[in-house]
């Protein structure tokens, strides 16, 4: 079976759908590569690259698409691509089925498998090959460095001779994956990051990555499925705008990453906010594709209003294309090994990842999937029961060390009773022993466990004296066999902890 | 002249055999006390050594000591057949070392109290002395049946020669307290009886002990072989001191009583180590309880691999540097390639340290002993928990062999028949590196969630191979 990998054809559009390192991935699965010439130039991921890794080139765009039985392709096909394609092919992509209803039916006539990389179900089994969090994350990335770039100052904070610089203040909006990208972006310039999401779930995570998380005095937990926040209350919108409006005067970067699929972005930063934010100060729209978070933002330009930049490109991974190839690439590894090798390859509708992706079905539209449920935070566990566990745990030792402790005594004292005075005074060196060994064998260090048990061994070898004092009475082989296995006890013991200990150095 | 005309000219007075006896007990206590730490430990074995050579020297000089040309050439044998498996074992194979010398005491303590119910001087005794003399005969010798088969077939499970599935009969528990019952009865008969129909009632006993042994024992878990030889290694001292009290020998209590404590404690931190009681090991075969087939729920994610190429290019990179080493290194004999690895990148200033689980392996203390064996320097090793709070700022964590010691589901999952036993907590480490055979569990038989963490990536292969790829991705 051939992999086709066409050249992208929408302008701007910089990455390609594969690296050559994958090229080896696809070769063990028993399918052969074939790359348009040129494909991945702009990528910095020139022909030689694919060739050595295993692949072949191809002429002509009309070669790859006419040859190949699987087409891998970053954006969705356009009218005159979806043309060339073989009929009953499989073509894997980003689609966005929802606004491209005209290239489905194009597609339809053409009866191709079609499956979307943005219809990958977001579940735990398919992170792998999720390749709207990866192109995300490389957004989120892009977001601070594009910000930066218009940012006038430094993004960290210095004090050099020429004076002191005050570090940037950073404002994420969102902590998704492209949010939390932008997070460690920032923070890893030295900019001071603030975080705000309507889930309070991904508190930690944002503190994990050293931005404070910022908080309404407001309970709603934002959490909606598939991976996204849901919409929120009027009340908890009015709060959060306040919130905004107040961080918009203090802060020198916003980054706004609220999506919500399907629907307009949200406006999260309105014209006021922006005129009260500072000279210079950097707006990034990484929403700007569904309309934008800011009421400024005009989508695919940046622009300046009220002396504030709004960048509100929509082409952020292809701005950072050798990355996002690479990363493309993987995703798609994934996806098609859930496809099978090339001697077995089939379209398995059972597995939940296949079936959210696939749009086409043979030339049958079989989108949208029936819906599939996640979880995003962990059911919380009832803390109180196990408190009370502990507590009743903590008890038991003194309860039952005390009742053993009184036990004793009674049976010494009944014992004592009743009992020849010899047979008294073993019990009391064989008490006093047990009571040395216990506390001697506490001090011992964890490590030293091995060598302990085989010094024990060793002495309770010690019962070779018994079998001595018997080895001339009426049953001396009885009495030698004990002695015998007792003594290689003694010896084996002895000078295996020996060896042992002595290869215990500092 | 040798030394059994020495002893029987010159004895040594019985003042002076207590007084050597007390020497020795003292020797041996300091011997415990030494192995506390490892800068002494090697004294405490020298200590040990001491204390046995004044017991047997002083044994001899007692002039209750004859037939020396039976006596002198069993234990140069002995002593003989004793250094050369000591010299031979391998590290890996120290649990069936120590097993199996635990079944020597069991087996001598067997025959010593048969020869002592069997010698003269037993049918001289009168009234309660001999009451009290044939209870101790009949413990020693059932304590010591049960420590003997027992040790032998842990021994055995160890070898993998037994299976290392728990063997459960019906009804098993019925059996061991019918078995227990039966001894106690036999015994009751065994004290009012005459001498010779005695003798039949204790080889019966013994038949009995050996048995409950064997019974005992293959109903435990290979996972559960820690506690068990440890149990047994307490059982051993015992039977060491119940043939003290049947000789009226006061050193054989002491050193009975040291080891019988030691064994206990030990069995009690190796159970405290897995959270369950010691009454649940002796007694059940794990996870044949309520809820413990295995993956109590369903786990999401899926597992990513990575190459020995990747592992090497990771560690490079990373500052510090953790290793969980469990029994899969010592079936792989790994432990040599983890010490190259070690050196490679403690030379390239990574800070590389161990953690060792108190149960990791099939000993206690098992892991130190093979890491001891590479030469692995032992201030770089430490405990779970004096690394568990630092486990966030390490960049890469190796899980060598190890499944149980490092799952999650002991802290997350109050269903799993794990649930509560402390574990290393791998996951919070920032990468993690687990080399495995295969995808199947554990002793334990429970699912790993660990292995399906984002952070958690899969290095398939025999652990030795695996990591000597990875030690030349290094250099």
């Amino acid at each position: 079976m051939i992999i086709g990998i066409p050249k992208e054809t929408q302008p701007s559009e910089k990455r390609v759908a594969i690296a050559p390192d994958n090229i080896a991935a696809f070769a063990k699965l028993g399918y052969e590569v074939v790359i348009e010439n040129g494909a991945g130039e702009q990528a910095n991921l020139a022909n030689p690259a694919f060739v050595e890794a295993g692949a072949r080139i191809a002429d002509s765009a009309s070669a790859v698409w006419g040859d190949s039985d699987l087409i891998l392709k970053v954006t969705p096909p356009s009218m005159e691509e979806s043309e060339m394609i073989k009929e009953g092919a499989t073509l894997i992509s980003f689609v966005y089925p929802a606004r491209n209803e005209e290239l489905l039916k194009k597609l339809c006539e053409r009866k191709i498998n079609l499956l979307a990389m943005d219809c990958v179900p977001r579940i735990s089994r398919a992170q792998s090959m999720d390749a709207l969090s990866s192109m995300a994350n490389v957004a989120g990335y892009r977001a601070v460095v594009e910000a930066s770039h218009v940012f006038g100052r430094f993004f960290t904070g210095q004090i050099t001779a020429a004076g002191k610089v005050p570090p940037a203040k950073v404002l994420i909006i969102g902590a998704g994956v492209a949010g939390l990208a932008a997070i460690g972006a920032a923070r890893n310039m030295g900019a001071i990051v603030r975080a705000f999401d309507t889930r309070p779930a991904v508190k930690d995570e944002v503190k994990s990555l050293g931005a404070s998380f910022l908080e309404l005095d407001f309970e709603e937990d934002g959490a909606g499925s598939g991976g996204y926040a849901k919409v929120m209350s009027k009340e908890f919108i009015e709060a959060e705008m306040k919130l905004f409006a107040e961080q918009a005067a203090e802060v020198d970067v916003i980054i706004t990453t609220a999506m919500i699929p399907g629907k307009k972005s949200p406006i999260l930063i309105t014209e006021e906010m922006v005129k009260s934010m500072k000279q210079g100060s950097v707006v990034v729209d990484l929403a700007a594709e569904g309309g934008g978070n800011c009421e400024l933002t005009e989508a695919g330009t940046a622009k300046v209003a009220y002396g504030v930049t709004i960048i509100g490109y929509t082409d952020f991974p292809s701005r950072l294309p050798t990355q996002s190839s690479k990363l493309f690439g993987n995703n798609l590894v994934k996806l098609v090994q859930l496809l099978g090798t090339a001697d077995d390859f089939s379209i398995n509708q059972d597995d939940e990842v296949v079936r959210g992706a696939l749009v086409l079905d043979q030339g049958k539209i079989s989108w949208p999937p029936p819906p599939v449920e996640t979880s995003v935070a962990p059911a919380k566990k009832p803390e109180t029961p196990q408190e009370e566990v502990a507590e009743e745990k903590s008890k038991n030792p003194l309860l039952s060390g005390g009742f053993l402790l009184g036990l004793l005594s009674v049976s010494l004292l009944a014992l004592g009773w009743n009992g020849s005075s010899e047979f008294l005074d073993q019990i009391t060196v064989f008490v006093l022993a047990c009571f040395v060994g216990y506390m001697v064998v506490w001090n011992v260090t964890p490590a030293l466990h091995t060598p302990l048990m085989s010094v024990t061994n060793a002495i309770s070898g010690i019962i070779l004296i018994g079998g001595m004092l018997f080895v001339s009475g009426a049953n001396p082989w009885l009495a030698g066999v004990a002695i015998f296995v007792a003594t290689i006890n003694v010896a084996g013991g002895f000078l295996v902890t020996q060896r042992m200990l002595k290869m215990f150095r500092k | 002249m040798n030394a059994g005309n020495l002893s029987s000219l010159y004895p040594m007075s019985e003042g002076l055999v207590t007084m050597a006896y007390l020497v020795s007990g003292i020797f041996f206590i300091l011997s415990l006390g030494g192995l506390s730490k490892q800068e002494t430990a090697r004294r405490g074995n020298v200590y040990g050594i001491i204390g046995m050579t004044i017991a047997i020297f002083a044994t001899f000089m007692s002039g209750k000591v004859g037939n020396f040309e039976l006596l002198i050439p069993l234990m140069l044998g002995g002593a003989i057949i004793g250094a050369v498996m000591a010299k031979r074992v391998e590290m890996t194979s120290m649990p069936e070392l120590v097993a199996i010398l635990h079944s020597f005491v069991g087996l001598a303590a067997v025959l010593v109290g048969i020869a002592s119910f069997m010698d003269p001087g037993h049918a001289l005794l009168e009234g309660s002395d001999k009451l009290i003399h044939e209870i101790e005969i009949l413990l020693g010798v059932f304590i010591g049946g049960i420590t003997f088969t027992g040790s032998v077939v842990a021994f055995g499970k160890l070898r993998g020669s037994l299976s290392g599935k728990p063997i459960l009969l019906p009804f098993r528990h019925f059996l061991n307290l019918g078995m227990v019952l039966g001894s106690v009865y036999l015994g009751s008969q065994f004290i009012s009886q005459g001498h010779d129909a005695a003798l039949i009632t204790l080889l019966i006993v013994t038949g009995i002990s050996l048995v409950l042994g064997v019974h005992l024992i293959v109903a435990i878990g290979g996972a559960d072989m820690p506690v068990v030889v440890s149990m047994l290694n307490s059982y051993s001292g015992w039977a060491a001191a119940a043939a003290g009290f049947m000789l009226k020998n006061d050193l054989l209590i002491v050193t009975g009583a040291l080891v019988g404590s030691s064994g206990a404690i030990l069995s009690y931190i190796m159970c405290h180590a897995m959270n369950r009681s010691l009454v649940n090991v002796i007694f059940g075969g794990f996870g044949t309880g309520s809820g413990g087939s295995g993956g109590s729920s369903e786990i999401e994610g899926s597992i990513t691999e990575t190459s020995a190429h990747e592992v090497a290019e990771e560690l490079k990179e990373s500052n510090e540097v953790m290793i969980v080493p469990g029994y899969g290194m010592a079936v792989a004999q790994a432990q040599h390639v983890v010490k190259e690895i070690t050196e490679n990148l403690r030379g390239k200033d990574v800070n590389v340290r161990f953690a060792i689980h108190p149960v990791a392996g099939r000993l206690p203390g098992h892991m130190n002993v093979l890491l001891a064996e590479a030469n692995v320097p032992y201030d770089i090793v430490f405990e779970m928990d004096e690394v568990n709070d630092e486990l966030p700022e390490v960049d890469m964590l190796l899980v060598i062999g190890a499944n149980d010691i490092v799952n999650p589901s002991a802290q997350e999952e109050e269903n799993s028949p794990i649930a509560g036993m402390p574990v290393i907590e791998a996951w919070k480490a920032k990468t993690v590196v687990a080399l495995k055979r295969s995808m199947a569990t554990g002793y334990s038989g429970v699912e790993n969630p660990l292995y399906y963490k984002e952070n958690c990536h899969m290095l398939f292969g025999d652990a030795k191979d695996s990591l000597g790829q990875v030690l030349s991705g290094l250099n």
